[in-house]
């Protein structure tokens, strides 16, 4: 595999106007990873990941994309950059109004010049590649949740993007659809090609396909662990990273098992 | 061997084998390639029974040649012709062999096919429906209200306080405005006619009895209602799409007597007051029209409406304004509380909302005419 890096982070500080959310994050994303960005429940992650995607400017820091800073960059250049990603929001955030085949489409329909019939092909193969096919009629209302994640991802690789962020893809599913949607994310990774960045504290998925990962803590505000989870959960010291690895066990129950 | 496009070269020197070498840009940016282009060799060549793949080092590839390949392996299967995808890139096969599987089980979901006479008939059912919930939604206001004066339910003075001051306050720089351009439009339009008869000064009847018997209450009334009852509906509508209203009812609250009660009340304690008000500005509105641009005296002008506007005028006004807040307070909380759960929901909710609030309006208006007029009031 090719360990280029296709994102840098560089001492980055988030907040909220004078609230401080993170600060000093440093990271990189080789291609072709499954990078986990993990933590406690309001550490941080997400506005890092907004701060990824275009949505939250950071404080202070850079984030590289391809050696290119995003936020040093006019509209149009990050306009491109963003044309590269793809994005798996946590509620799924199907536009309600539009059929599933509709939602998949119109990223067709912006950024390319094919013609109905041909995006309609593209449809049907990206939803196929979701294991929907033939749902391109419904509207979002009328189908599962775990379906609406699927869904959006189809949305999300529309483009066949380089990068995929996701905001926790298991949140609000069940073992099963979870583990399909994890087993759907290597497939895609093969498959694509892409880089995958996905902000999740679902332990599970976290071991099942994360190969790279950072943690992040809540009460430092920084990141205080990066490496292959699986490795961290044998060789991480720190109590914090393995209390959350271990679902909060002490190191007397653990002994015990 | 031959060459169709710069993307297929076909290769036939193995018998009854066709090769097809991949070059070139297939990107979705470069348009997708049609399965027409392989269709003319499968013809000129009957014998052929598989289809090998090689790619070239120039091949760019993403989902464009997967849908391009898809096509070709379907319509091979038609024609009973074996597709070998092995000379394909590892990614690729692995993303055909992931479009494939999903084809291999889905079950297309079967639509019947609706009648016209069909779609008329639950059109006409829904629209019963429709009434039935409008007037069971009229009852448990009724039930709800009778248990607030009976002391009987639960009622929150901080939530009302903040409707009071929504309904009130803040639509009174809009009722201001709209209320004094319509003054200054009766003035201005009727002194046109008035002034060929020498009769400017009976404009301040005109606009006086206009504004204050129905005029004032059916424009605070619409200005209510796109203001007032649109956020009522899109607020509940929001409410029920978060599953906020299945909690209050999980908790045993009645969801009427928690977010409709207090609607209505402070629509209906407001309206009369924000009329009364439009009433003034009207009058004040034509006074400086009459004043300013008809050179009419302004102490005349005064008389002129103090004898013209009858407490009778007022009252009726009164009614209407009273008629329309329940009509806004009930339109905005019923479409919000029969909204969908989704965003486009909540948007026919707050469409539905104003247009149900000011047809509402337009039908009470012409009942209570049509009954003064009968009683001579």
């Amino acid at each position: 595999m090719d360990h280029q890096a296709v994102i840098e982070v560089q001492d980055l500080d988030l907040g909220y106007d004078d609230y401080l959310v993170m600060k000093n994050i440093n990271f990189s994303i080789n291609k072709g990873d499954i990078f986990i960005v993990m933590g406690v429940s309001g550490c941080g992650k997400s506005t890092l990941l907004k701060s990824m995607i275009g949505l939250k400017e950071p404080s202070r820091g850079k984030v590289l994309f391809n050696a290119k800073s995003f936020w040093d960059a006019d509209e149009k250049g990050q306009l491109d950059m963003m044309r590269h990603f793809g994005v798996l929001y946590q509620s799924g955030a199907l536009w309600s109004s539009l059929t599933v085949g509709q939602n998949v489409a119109l990223p067709l329909q912006l950024y390319t010049k094919l013609s109905k019939e041909q995006i309609q092909e593209i449809v049907a193969l990206k939803l196929s590649l979701v294991g929907l096919s033939g749902h391109e009629d419904f509207f979002p209302s009328g189908i599962s949740g775990g379906m609406c994640k699927r869904v959006s991802l189809a949305r999300a690789i529309a483009l066949d993007p380089d990068i995929i962020f996701f905001d926790e893809p298991s949140a609000g599913l069940d073992p099963i659809n979870s583990r399909m949607l994890d087993d759907l994310i290597l497939e895609l990774r093969d498959g694509l090609g892409a880089t995958f960045v996905i902000v999740t504290h679902e332990l599970p998925s976290i071991f099942a396909i994360g190969n790279n990962s950072i943690f992040l803590d809540e009460k430092s505000k920084t990141m205080i662990a990066s490496g292959n989870p699986k490795e961290l959960l044998v060789n991480c010291k720190d109590p914090r990273v393995v209390q959350f690895l271990t679902r909060g066990k002490t190191d007397d129950e653990q002994k015990s098992k | 061997m031959g060459g169709i496009c710069d993307k297929l070269i076909f290769d036939f020197s193995t018998p009854k084998t066709l090769l097809i070498k991949l070059s070139g840009d297939w990107h979705i940016s470069a348009g997708l390639l049609e399965t027409s282009e392989v269709t003319p060799q499968l013809i000129a060549h009957p014998d052929i029974i598989q289809i090998n793949f090689a790619v070239t080092q120039e091949l760019k590839w993403d989902s464009g040649l997967i849908a391009f390949l898809l096509k070709l392996i379907k319509e091979c299967g038609q024609k009973k012709i074996q597709v070998a995808c092995e000379g394909l890139p590892q990614e690729a096969q692995k993303l055909l062999a992931l479009a494939l599987k999903e084809h291999e089980k889905t079950v297309l979901p079967q639509k019947a096919p609706k009648s016209f006479f069909e779609e008329i008939g639950k059109k006409t059912l829904k629209m019963g429906d429709s009434l039935a919930q409008a007037l069971n939604f009229l009852g448990d206001i009724a039930v709800s209200l009778t248990r607030l004066m009976t002391g009987k339910s639960y009622f929150r003075w901080d939530d009302f306080m903040l409707l009071i001051k929504r309904c009130g306050v803040d639509t009174l720089l809009l009722v201001s405005l709209i209320s004094l351009l319509v003054g200054m439009i009766l003035a201005f339009v009727g002194s046109i006619q008035l002034k060929m008869f020498g009769a400017q000064i009976f404009v301040a009847d005109m606009v006086g009895i206009a504004m204050v018997r129905v005029l004032s209450a059916v424009m605070t009334g619409i200005i209510v209602s796109g203001r007032i009852g649109a956020s009522f509906a899109a607020e509940l509508g929001m409410m029920q799409a978060n599953e906020e209203i299945d909690a209050l009812r999980t908790l045993g609250v009645d969801p009427v007597e928690f977010l409709v009660i207090p609607r209505v009340l402070a629509l209906v304690l407001m309206m009369p007051i924000l009329t009364i008000y439009a009433d003034l500005m009207g009058i004040l509105g034509s006074f400086l029209i009459s004043i300013g641009m008809l050179h009419l005296s302004p102490v005349e002008y005064l008389n002129h409406t103090q004898q013209a506007v009858k407490i009778n005028s007022v009252w009726i006004g009164l009614i209407h304004s009273l008629v329309f807040a329940v009509i806004i307070a009930i339109a905005g909380c019923l479409r919000g509380m029969q909204c969908e759960r989704n965003a486009a929901g909540v948007g026919q909710a707050t469409t539905s909302a104003v247009v149900t609030g000011i047809t509402g309006i337009v039908i009470a208006t012409a009942i209570i005419t049509f009954i003064c007029q009968v009683l001579g009031v």
